[in-house]
C-alpha cells in the first residue's frame, strides 16, 4: 500500500509500479515490465553492465553518495573466493523512510536490481539485511523471493541460462550503526555491529572477507531502469554529475509529508511549496535538513534557493544525504531539537572509539542541562567545541553524523541557547545579582 | 628483504620496509606516537584515536596504527592540530574516568596518567555526573573496575588471540560498554593475568597485589620463574623483604608479554607459613630446631665417617636448583665423596635426543624457533597446560606467520583449534600416528618437532630417524618439566654421565636404584622430594635434606637444612630450549641459605677443597668446562638469555626409558612446590572449569 | 530447549542460508525469532543458541547486549514503541509518549502488572513522513494522535 498520495511533480521511474493493485506480486510486476532489464542484462557483458551504471551517474542512495558504477568496478574480476551481493535495508537514518516504501510495494524491483548486480560482478549469492523494526518487510520479501524462485529468476540455472544466484533475507535487531557498511557486514557475520578498519573496502574484502557489492535498497532499485533506459538517458533525468531521480522523504512541518520521487536538482522551494504543499500553518521555515539528521542544519534562508543535489548542498555546507528532508518551522525549539538529535547518537554510538563514545554521551548530558536552562554561555561554547573535537576524528562516520548537526545548530541558533538560559535564570529570584550567572 | 619505502616524519627522512605501520616506523626512529589501543602483535583496533597524525595530501588526520608507511609520505606527529586532537581525546577519556589515582593500583605506572601528564590539559571541563558501575571480582586473581576502563580492548585481544582462551568479551554499547567475563559474573580461564598486565589503566587489577602498595615503594627485580622449564622472565616487586607482585610489563624476557598464573602469582610459596627457617635435627625420633653450626657439623661428621669407611651414598638432586648448585653438587659427589650415585627426577629423555642427533647441533630448537619455524609437530604434550610459553609462541607463530601445526596427543589440546591436523592416540601409539602424517609433513618447508616424556628411549631415535627421512630441515625440543630440569642433565646430575654428557668410568646408582637399595648409608636429598614417589628401602640410611618445606622426604630426614628459594638467590637456570638465564634475588627469608652456600659450608666443614662457592666463580668453571656452556658473559650479565648447546657425538649408553617419568603438571600444579602456593591452590579449589583446551 | 515446529522449520531454513562454516551468521536472526516465541532472551536461550551455533556463550552475550531489540527481560504481550526522534518530535511524538506513559501507568521499558503492555521510547523506526508513529510489536501505526493511541490500547486490551 502507499502511505501518501503521489504528487504530479514526481518523475516516477523507480516508483512507477507503486499504486498498482497487488503491486508486490510477481504477476503485477511481470505484467508491468518487471525482470525485463535482468533479461536484457543477461545478454550484456559484465563490463557493459558496469559501464551503463557508470554512465548513469548513479550515486549511492544510502547517504554517502559514492558513485555506484565505480564501486562495482572495484570488485576483482578474477577471484578465488566467492563474491556476494549485500543489500543495505537497514534504513535507520532519522528522517528517512523511502526504502520501506520500495520494498513494501515492489519487492521484485529490488530482487531484479540484485540479479543485475550479481550478473555484473559474478556473484552467486546475496543477502538482504533488513533492520529489525521492518520485520513485516521480511515476510513480503520472503514471499517475493519464493515467487522468483518458482518462476526461475532465482536459484540454479536461472532462465536456463546457466546462471546461479541465491538470495536470502537477514534480520537485524536494532542498531543504527549497522547502516554503516562495514558494521552491517560484522552484524551479518553474527557479531556486534561495529565498524571495521578500512581499507580494505567491501568490494575487495567484504562479507566473510570475500569481494562484496554492498549498496542501499534504492541504489539497487535504480539499476533495472538504468539498464532499461541506458545509463546516459537515465542520467539525463537529473542534472550533470548527479543522474536520475531520488526518493525524497518530506518530514516535519510541511503540509503534505510523504515519500516522493523527484529528479536530482529539484528546487527546494518547489519541493516544499508545491510537492509538500507549503509549511504547515503558513509559518516560516526556521531550519532545514536535506538528508537525514546526520547532515549539517541549514537555516530557512540558506535553504530556500538551493536545489536537491550533491553539489548544491555541498556548496551550502551540508549534504544531500539519504533523502530524508526534515523541515522545522519558526516555532521549533532548536535546543530541544539539538538535544533530541544527540540523544539518538548517544544511544546508537557503538562504543568502539573514544571520541564518539565519550563525546556523544557528554554532549547528551550537556544538552539535557542546557535544554532545562541550567548552564552558562561557556557551556554553549563547550557544545560547539566538543562537536569540533569529534569531527573528523572518529573511527567511523557516526561521530561526524553526531557532530555536524550539533555544531551547525550551535553556530546558527546560538541565540536560542542563550535565551533559554536567560529565561530560566530570570525565573530564579535573586539570580540577576548572582555573580555566577554569566548570561 | 622487503622493499623499502622512504617517508618523512617530523622532518626526518626515514627508510622502512613497505607495509610497516607509521606508528612502528616512527618508534624505530625514536619518535613516540602515543596510543592506548595499539599493542604490537595483536589485531588492529584504531579505537583510541590517540595516534592520529597529520599526513600531507590526506584530508583528515590519520590513525598511525593502521596506516602503512608509503613512499614519499610526509607525516607530522607534533603539529598543532595533532596536539590539539590528542588533548581532546584525553579530555574525552577523562570525562567518565574516575580520578581515584591516589588509591588506584595503577597509579604511578598508568599509561593514562603518563599521557595526561605529557599531553593533557590542566583544567577539566566535564561537570556532569560520571557514569558509574560497581567493581567486580571475576576470579581469585582478577578484578574489574568498569569506570576506570577506557575500552581499548587490549585485554579482549590478548585473551582471544594471545592465549586462545576467549574468556573476555564486550557487552552493551556506547558509553554503557563494559568488558565481560565468559560466565556472566565470573571468569573460567587460564587465570594467566595477561589481561591485567596489558591493561593501560587500573581497570583490571590483580587479586594478589591490589591495594597493597604503590609501585614506587617497590624494588623491581627481573628474574626467572621458579616453576616450569620454559624459562619466562618475571619481574618481582619487593617491599622490604616481601615479594608483593609478579608481572612482565616490560616484555624484556624471552617470553615477550607472556606470563602464566605460576610466574605471575605463585611466588607466594616463599612466605608460606610452613617455610623452614631453621635447621632441624632428629632428637629422640623428633625433628627439633638447631643452629646452623650444629647441623653442619653433624652432617659433615656423618659424611666423613661414611666416606672413610667406604659406605654407600645416594644423592637425589634437584630439577629446580641452579646450574651452579647442580655443578657443585655433582663435583661434591664425585670428587668429594667419591661416588657416582647421583641422579634426579628425569621428566624427558634429553640424553636420548643428544645421542640421536649425533653431533648435529643445529637440530636443537630454540624458543625463537617456536615462533618462526613454518611448521610444528606436537607429540604427547598438552602444551597449554605444561608448557604455556611454548603454546603461546606457537599460537603467535600461527597468527603472525600462518605456520602449520600438527598435534599427536592422547586428548584434545588447545593447539587443535588451529592445527592443520590433529590425531588422537594412546600412549605408545605416537610414532605410528606420526608416520600417518608423513605425506603432509614432507610437503612442509621445515619442521619443528616438540615431544613430551612419553617419547623416550629408543622411540626418540626412531622419531629422529623419521624426521631425517622427511627430506626437510627438522629441529627438536625434548620437553622437560621443571625450571632447571635441562640444567640438571647438562650439569651431569646423572649416575652415568658427568657435565656435558661425558660418560663416567663407573656408573653409579639411579634414583630408583638408590631408593630400592637396602644398604644405603646416607641419602642426601637436595631440593627434591623422592619419598613422594618412592619408598626408602634402607632402614638405616642417614637422611640429609636441603629443602624449603617439610615435605614427605624432609619429614623422614635426620637433618634438614632450610634452603632459599629461587627468588632469593643468584645463579643461572637453563630452560627447556637451552637458553641460560640469570636469577636475581628479589626477597630473602631469614634463616634459610642458598643450596650452593649450604654445599660449600658442608665441604668446608669436611675439609674438602671444591672451590669457592660463589655462583659467579662456579659459573666461570661451568663456562670453561661444560660442553655448550661457553656463553658470552655480557648476555647473561644484562639479563638476557644465552643459548647453550650441549650436542656432541653419540652418547654410548643403554637406553633407560623406565627412568623417564613426566610429572603431568597442569597450569595450576607444579609437583611438591605448587602445593605451597596458596594462589595456585585457591585457583584449583575455585568452582567451575578453569582450563579449557 | 525445543521450539514450536514452525519455529524449528524457520531456524532450519535460517541455518541453511549461510555458506558452510559460517553458522555464526545465523546468530542475530536466531535470537530475534526465538525471542518472539520465548518472550525474552533467557539464560537458557542464550545457552541453547550458543550450542546450536557452536560458539561460547560470551559471544552471544556480546551480541544480545548490543542490539536494542533484544531483551533480557520479558516485555509485555503488546510492546508499544513510541518514536520521539526528530521527525516524530516535530509532530509532538514526545507528547504522545508522555500520554502513553500516563495511559499505561508505566515508564520506559517497563511492563504493566498484568503483563499485557510494555512501553518503550524508541529511536527512528522509519515512518518519518507519516509522523508521529508507533509500533505495537512489529505493526506500524502512522499519524498517531492521542485519541488514536487510546483506541489502539483499548482495542488491544479487549483482545486479551
Amino acid at each position: 500500500m502507499l502511505f501518501n498520495d503521489p504528487s504530479p511533480l514526481e518523475v516516477k521511474i523507480l516508483t512507477r509500479r507503486l499504486g498498482l493493485p497487488n503491486s508486490a506480486s510477481i504477476e503485477t510486476n511481470l505484467a508491468n515490465g518487471g525482470y525485463k532489464s535482468f533479461e536484457k542484462a543477461l545478454e550484456m557483458t559484465q563490463d557493459q553492465i558496469i559501464q551503463e551504471v557508470k554512465d548513469s551517474n548513479l550515486r549511492g542512495r544510502g547517504g554517502a553518495g559514492f558513485p555506484t558504477g565505480m564501486k562495482w568496478g572495484f570488485v576483482p574480476r578474477q577471484s578465488p573466493k566467492p563474491k556476494y551481493i549485500v543489500v543495505n535495508a537497514d534504513e535507520s537514518e532519522p528522517g528517512t523512510c523511502k526504502d520501506r516504501v520500495l520494498i513494501e510495494n515492489d519487492p521484485h524491483l529490488l530482487i531484479e536490481g540484485c540479479l543485475i548486480a550479481a550478473q555484473a560482478v559474478g556473484a552467486k549469492a546475496g543477502y538482504i539485511y533488513v533492520r529489525g523494526e521492518y520485520r513485516y518487510l521480511i515476510g513480503i520479501l520472503d514471499k517475493a523471493i519464493g515467487e522468483a524462485y518458482a518462476r526461475g529468476y532465482l536459484g540454479k540455472n536461472i532462465l536456463g541460462r546457466g546462471v546461479d544466484f541465491d538470495l536470502y533475507t537477514h534480520t537485524g535487531a536494532g542498531a543504527y550503526e549497522c547502516g554503516e557498511e562495514s558494521a552491517l557486514l560484522e552484524s551479518l557475520e553474527g557479531k556486534r555491529g561495529q565498524p571495521r578498519i578500512r581499507p580494505p573496502f567491501p568490494a575487495v574484502a567484504g562479507l566473510y572477507q570475500c569481494p562484496t557489492v554492498l549498496n542501499n535498497v534504492e541504489t539497487y532499485c535504480a539499476v533495472p531502469s538504468i539498464i532499461e533506459m541506458g545509463g546516459k538517458a537515465w542520467a539525463a533525468l537529473g542534472i550533470p554529475k548527479a543522474g536520475g531521480t531520488k526518493l525524497t522523504c518530506l518530514t516535519g512541518h510541511v503540509n503534505r509529508t510523504g515519500v516522493y520521487e523527484l529528479p536530482l536538482g529539484f528546487p527546494v522551494e518547489k519541493m516544499i511549496n508545491e510537492v509538500g504543499g507549503g509549511i504547515r500553518g503558513g509559518k516560516k521555515m526556521k531550519a532545514f535538513i536535506p538528508g537525514g539528521s546526520s547532515c549539517p542544519v541549514l537555516t530557512g534562508e540558506e535553504a530556500w534557493p538551493l536545489t536537491m543535489d550533491y553539489d548544491s548542498m555541498a556548496k551550502a555546507g551540508t549534504m544531500l544525504g539519504s533523502g530524508g528532508v526534515i523541515i522545522m518551522d519558526e516555532d521549533t525549539d532548536m535546543v530541544k531539537a539539538a538535544l533530541r538529535i544527540m540523544h539518538f547518537y548517544a544511544h546508537e554510538s557503538c562504543g568502539w572509539c573514544i571520541p564518539c563514545r565519550e563525546g556523544t554521551a557528554w554532549l547528551k548530558k550537556l544538552l539535557t542541562r542546557l535544554n532545562e536552562g541550567v548552564g552558562t554561555a561557556k557551556d554553549v561554547d563547550l557544545v560547539g567545541d566538543l562537536a569540533d573535537n569529534m569531527l573528523g576524528k572518529t573511527f567511523c562516520p557516526l561521530g561526524d553524523a553526531a557532530a555536524l548537526p550539533t555544531a551547525s545548530i550551535v553556530r546558527k541558533f546560538r541565540h536560542e541557547f542563550e535565551a533559554k538560559l536567560a529565561r530560566a535564570q530570570a525565573a530564579v529570584p535573586g539570580m540577576a545579582n548572582n555573580p555566577f550567572a554569566i548570561v | 628483504m622487503a622493499d623499502l619505502v622512504n617517508l618523512t616524519i617530523n622532518g626526518r627522512a626515514i627508510q622502512t620496509p613497505a607495509g610497516t605501520l607509521v606508528i612502528d616506523a616512527a618508534k624505530k626512529a625514536g619518535i613516540e606516537i602515543p596510543a592506548f589501543c595499539y599493542y604490537e602483535g595483536y589485531s588492529l583496533q584504531a579505537a583510541c584515536r590517540m595516534c592520529l597524525v597529520e599526513v600531507e595530501k590526506m584530508p583528515k588526520l590519520q590513525a598511525a596504527c593502521t596506516l602503512p608507511a608509503g613512499e614519499g609520505m610526509v607525516v607530522r606527529t607534533e603539529s598543532e592540530p595533532v596536539v590539539k586532537t590528542r588533548k581532546s581525546m584525553l579530555e574525552f577519556l577523562l570525562a567518565n574516568h574516575p580520578l581515584d589515582c591516589p588509591v588506584c593500583d595503577k597509579g604511578g605506572e598508568c599509561e593514562l596518567q603518563d599521557m595526561s601528564f605529557r599531553y593533557g590539559v590542566g583544567e577539566s571541563r566535564f561537570t556532569e555526573m560520571k557514569h558509574h558501575v560497581d567493581e567486580k571480582q571475576w576470579s581469585p586473581v582478577v578484578f574489574y573496575d568498569g569506570p576506570r576502563c577506557i575500552l581499548c580492548y587490549r585485554c579482549v585481544r590478548v585473551c582471544n588471540e594471545g592465549m586462545g582462551v576467549s574468556a573476555l568479551g564486550v557487552i552493551n554499547r556506547g558509553e554503557q560498554s563494559l568488558i565481560t567475563p565468559n560466565f556472566e559474573d565470573h571468569l573460567e580461564c587460564d587465570e594467566c593475568g595477561m589481561c591485567i598486565d596489558i591493561c593501560p589503566v587500573g581497570a583490571l587489577t590483580s587479586g594478589t597485589y591490589r591495594y597493597r602498595t604503590r609501585p614506587w615503594e617497590m624494588k623491581h627485580t627481573g628474574t626467572i620463574c621458579a616453576f616450569c622449564s620454559d624459562g619466562c622472565k618475571t619481574t618481582l616487586g619487593t617491599r622490604g623483604h616481601e615479594i608483593i607482585r609478579g608481572n612482565n610489563r616490560d616484555r624484556s624476557g624471552i617470553n615477550g608479554e607472556f606470563l602464566c598464573m605460576k610466574g605471575r602469582y605463585a611466588f607466594d610459596f616463599i612466605e608460606h607459613p610452613e617455610r623452614l627457617t631453621s635447621p632441624l635435627m632428629k632428637v629422640n625420633g623428633k625433628l627439633e630446631p638447631v643452629s646452623w653450626a650444629k647441623a653442619l657439623e653433624a652432617v659433615a661428621r656423618k659424611f666423613t665417617e661414611v666416606k672413610t669407611r667406604g659406605g654407600r651414598f645416594g644423592i637425589a638432586a634437584s630439577t629446580k636448583t641452579t646450574n651452579e648448585e647442580n655443578y657443585y653438587l655433582q663435583k661434591f659427589a664425585r670428587q668429594g665423596l667419591g661416588t657416582n650415585n647421583i641422579d634426579h627426577h628425569r621428566s624427558g629423555d634429553v640424553v636420548a635426543l643428544i645421542d640421536a642427533l649425533n653431533g648435529r647441533a643445529d637440530a636443537l630448537a630454540t624458543m625463537q624457533d617456536v615462533y618462526t619455524m613454518t611448521a610444528s609437530l606436537v607429540i604427547a604434550s598438552d602444551l597449554a597446560q605444561e608448557h604455556p610459553l611454548i603454546a603461546f609462541q606457537l599460537r603467535a607463530n600461527n597468527r603472525h606467520h600462518q605456520s602449520n601445526t600438527y598435534t599427536v596427543t592422547k586428548g584434545p589440546v588447545r593447539e587443535d583449534k588451529y592445527a592443520a591436523a590433529s590425531i588422537r592416540c594412546e600412549e605408545g601409539g605416537e610414532l605410528e600416528a606420526v608416520a600417518g602424517l608423513r605425506e603432509q609433513l614432507s610437503k612442509e618447508k621445515e619442521l619443528l618437532v616438540i615431544f613430551g616424556g612419553a617419547i623416550k628411549g629408543e622411540a626418540v631415535g626412531k622419531l629422529v630417524a623419521f624426521g631425517d627421512s622427511l627430506g626437510i630441515p627438522v629441529k627438536y625440543i625434548c620437553l622437560v618439566d621443571y625450571s632447571n630440569s635441562r640444567g640438571a642433565m647438562d650439569m651431569g646430575l646423572l649416575p652415568d654421565l658427568g657435565p656435558g654428557y661425558e660418560p663416567v668410568d663407573q656408573p653409579g646408582m639411579t634414583l630408583p636404584g638408590m631408593m630400592a637399595a637396602s644398604d644405603l648409608d646416607v641419602l642426601w636429598v637436595v631440593g627434591s622430594n623422592p619419598l613422594a614417589r618412592y619408598e626408602l628401602a634402607s632402614p638405616g640410611a642417614f637422611v640429609v635434606v636441603q629443602e624449603m618445606f617439610l615435605t614427605e622426604t624432609a619429614a623422614r630426614a635426620d637433618i634438614v637444612l632450610p634452603a632459599s628459594a629461587a627468588y632469593e638467590k643468584a645463579g643461572t637456570l637453563t630452560n627447556v630450549t637451552g637458553e641460560c638465564q640469570k636469577l636475581h634475588a628479589a626477597g630473602r627469608t631469614m634463616g634459610a641459605k642458598p643450596d650452593l652456600e649450604i654445599l660449600g659450608l658442608i665441604a668446608r666443614e669436611m675439609g674438602l677443597n671444591l672451590g669457592i662457592w660463589s655462583s659467579s666463580n662456579v659459573f666461570e668453571e661451568i663456562r670453561k668446562s661444560v660442553r655448550g656452556y661457553n656463553i658470552p658473559l655480557p648476555i647473561i650479565a644484562t639479563g638476557q638469555a644465552a643459548q647453550t648447546n650441549p650436542v656432541k657425538g653419540g652418547v654410548p649408553l643403554r637406553p633407560r626409558p623406565d627412568l623417564i617419568q613426566p610429572a603431568g603438571n597442569t597450569l595450576f600444579t607444579s609437583g611438591s612446590l605448587g602445593r605451597y602456593s596458596k594462589k595456585l591452590t585457591s585457583v584449583i579449589e575455585y568452582p567451575g572449569q578453569l582450563y579449557r583446551p | 530447549m525445543t521450539f514450536s515446529p514452525e519455529l524449528e522449520a524457520k531456524l532450519e531454513k535460517l541455518m541453511n542460508s549461510y555458506p558452510p562454516g559460517r553458522k555464526k551468521s545465523a546468530l542475530i536472526p536466531m535470537l530475534m525469532f526465538t525471542q518472539d516465541e520465548v518472550g525474552s532472551i533467557t539464560q537458557e536461550l542464550v545457552e541453547e543458541v550458543a550450542r546450536r551455533i557452536g560458539i561460547p556463550t560470551v559471544q552471544v552475550d556480546e551480541v544480545v547486549t548490543y542490539y536494542s531489540m533484544l531483551h533480557r527481560k520479558p516485555m509485555g504481550k503488546h510492546h508499544i514503541q513510541v518514536c520521539t526522534n526528530i521527525s516524530c518530535l516535530l509532530w509532538n511524538g514526545d507528547e504522545l509518549y508522555e500520554h502513553a506513559r500516563e495511559k499505561l501507568g508505566i515508564g520506559h521499558k517497563e511492563v504493566t502488572a498484568d503483563g499485557m503492555f510494555s512501553l518503550e521510547e524508541v529511536e527512528c523506526m522509519g515512518a518519518c513522513s507519516w509522523a508521529p508513529a508507533i509500533q505495537v510489536n512489529y505493526d506500524f501505526h502512522h499519524h498517531v494522535t492521542k485519541e488514536k493511541l487510546d483506541q489502539i490500547i483499548d482495542s488491544l486490551r479487549k483482545l486479551r
